[in-house]
């Protein structure tokens, strides 16, 4: 067809988008907002302190912790596939570098490379293993998870001969090790930690890579589709891998914010972390199967678990109310954006 | 519609075993440019087997494949489609979830900017997708609406369309109207037609004979992963094809159909 009947068509319009309240209603995070602000309020109102600068501090690091996380577990699950060992590895990151730096030299930084190395290998390790076999990501990643737990207490116990490593805080490079990756400044009377910088460049990097790079587009396919993916030539392995390897990252930086803002780390730690993760990714949106979903969501889902963690002490509750209203959230997250992405497609 | 001198794809022999199953044995096949070759077989005849091997998904392992000429062992979907070689499946064209624009340029994306700031060229893609349907005659609403809220023929065509986009100069469609109805089977063919008009040489994967005989110029049966028949147009007639693609015993019933479907 000409661009003379192109123009001739009755229904000739310009590619425009679609009205941005109907594109709002269609962005995955919009039941997560909603959801955040339904708990700001709900703690503004029952919780005394839980507006003074210094609990918006408190709130935006547990936010943070949660958040540097939950976003690359995001882009995991709309690449469609779980990662169960994050939460461990986080502290397999921190005892890694800690111990490399205590045993074998006296530089926190090279601790800390090594570290970076053998946490990209599990990551690399998760994504080979589950695109070679193709068993579900659940048990790779559960063997990985039981593996590193149990490696984690065990290599620690027979290094050090405790259950929590050996201090670092006077070795060198400790200092600005620490200024990278648990410092704090203020802004305004408040309080912030550096995690929540970490966080905030992560939801955007990884917005940016979602939405506007090929990768991007291939994550969205491998998890919707990865068959018809496959099929127009996506790198259906690559993608995954990368995105376990992605997920590795982060955990380093959890790891080593653990490790320079606490000086010791505890083997146990991080066991049933990788399930807030995901409870944040699906709060913020994603959709559990794939193919759905998006950082700003995770990192909106993490907010509202930062909000209620700390809004329950703000209200003097007992904290056992936490997973209560944990399980609540996420169910009824979940419901709402069942419904909002009904509407949103019943509406095209 | 003057057949090229090499076919874009030959087969010749072509087979392949599966452990101790010989899924296909000894099939003959030609592509030529602007003509469409249909392949028909009944359930578990071959032709997703053969359509495999055409397309990249599962190298064959017995006969040889030629492409313009040249014999070659396919590898991967991404080898197939450097060739030229398209397909479009029955039921994993599309990623359902995306919207139009992102699917139509899944696996190909088109970007701008370098270095870190290298990213996808959205307004060129959303730009092209529509101009590049409404060059096969599909006008959409919206190509920001994910492609599973099309119909199933909608997708099919926009599958159609993406493939002529790209410069395929072969299109393999896998029983493209085996979900839809009367109607929508009618519009798909319509664009099967365009594809081949445009000069692609297609394969047309079907159970259907009314289907294949209205656009086809060659026609291949498979039986139980062997070759039954192969025909040209001029040779052959609709009551013939659907007499050996049915077998004797239910060819009474199949006339039957015939009878009450008008304006054949």
């Amino acid at each position: 067809m000409t661009a003379a009947a192109k123009e001739a068509a009755p229904a000739a319009r310009t590619t425009s988008r679609p009205p941005l309240a109907r594109r709002l209603l269609g962005r995955p995070e919009l039941g997560s907002v909603v959801g955040a602000l339904a708990v700001f309020l709900f703690f503004a109102v029952a919780a005394d302190g839980f507006l003074r600068p210094a609990s918006l501090g408190t709130v935006l690091y547990a936010a943070s912790t949660i958040g540097i996380m939950a976003v690359p577990v995001a882009l995991l699950m709309i690449g469609g596939e779980f990662d169960l060992s994050a939460g461990v590895l986080v502290t397999t990151s921190a005892l890694v570098s800690s111990m490399v730096s205590f045993q074998f030299t006296a530089n926190v930084w090279v601790g800390a490379a090594v570290s970076l190395l053998v946490t990209l290998a599990v990551g690399v390790f998760n994504g080979v293993m589950l695109t070679r076999t193709k068993l579900p990501s659940f048990i790779i990643t559960l063997g990985t998870f039981l593996m590193l737990t149990g490696l984690n207490l065990g290599v620690t116990k027979l290094v050090g001969g405790t259950v929590s490593t050996k201090t670092i805080a006077d070795m060198e490079g400790f200092g600005s090790a620490r200024a990278l990756f648990a410092s704090a400044f203020t802004v305004g009377g408040v309080g912030i930690k550096v995690t929540v910088l970490w966080w905030l460049a992560l939801v955007a990097v990884a917005t940016w890579i979602l939405l506007r790079t090929r990768f991007g587009n291939h994550v969205y396919a491998v998890g919707g589709n990865a068959e018809a993916a496959r099929a127009v030539g996506v790198p259906v392995r690559a993608t995954k891998t990368a995105l376990y390897a992605g997920v590795a990252f982060c955990a380093w930086v959890s790891g080593q914010h653990l490790l320079f803002s606490f000086d010791v780390v505890q083997s146990g730690e991080g066991v049933g972390n990788e399930l807030i993760y995901i409870i944040a990714a699906v709060i913020g949106g994603c959709l559990i199967t794939g193919g759905y979903g998006s950082a700003v969501g995770a990192a909106v889902g993490a907010l509202i678990f930062g909000m209620t963690s700390k809004g329950i002490v703000y209200a003097e509750w007992n904290p056992d109310w936490f997973k209560f209203f944990l399980g609540a959230m996420l169910l009824l997250a979940t419901l709402l954006n069942a419904w909002v992405r009904k509407r949103a497609e019943a509406a095209r | 519609m003057s057949p090229g001198t090499t076919p874009l794809i030959e087969l010749d022999g072509v087979g392949k075993q599966y452990g101790a199953v010989r899924a296909l044995d000894g099939i003959d096949l030609s592509v030529r440019a602007g003509q469409i070759t249909c392949v028909l077989g009944d359930n578990g005849a071959g032709k997703s087997t053969l359509i495999k091997i055409i397309a990249g998904l599962h190298p064959h392992d017995a006969g040889t494949l030629r492409i313009d000429g040249e014999e070659t062992r396919l590898g991967s979907p991404r080898e197939a489609l450097d060739r030229g070689i398209a397909t479009v499946y029955q039921d994993l064209a599309v990623v359902p979830l995306m919207p139009v624009w992102r699917n139509f340029f899944l696996g190909s994306e088109p970007t701008t900017g370098r270095g870190p700031l290298r990213r996808l060229d959205t307004a060129a893609m959303r730009e092209t997708t529509r101009s590049a349907l409404l060059r096969m005659g599909i006008d959409l609403r919206d190509v920001d609406q994910p492609i599973g809220t099309l119909s199933g023929g909608e997708r099919q065509c926009v599958a159609i369309a993406r493939a002529v986009h790209f410069g395929a100069k072969v299109l393999v469609l896998d029983e493209p109207t085996a979900a839809l109805g009367v109607k929508q089977s009618g519009v798909v063919l319509k664009y099967v037609a365009a594809a081949r008009d445009a000069g692609l040489g297609v394969v047309l994967i079907t159970h259907n004979p009314h289907h294949a005989y209205l656009v086809g110029d060659r026609f291949v049966l498979l039986k139980r992963g062997a070759m039954a028949a192969a025909h040209t147009r001029e040779a052959v007639t609709l009551d013939e094809l659907t007499r050996q693609m049915a077998g004797g015993s239910e060819l009474d019933d199949l006339r039957h159909e015939l009878e009450r479907d008008p304006g054949r």
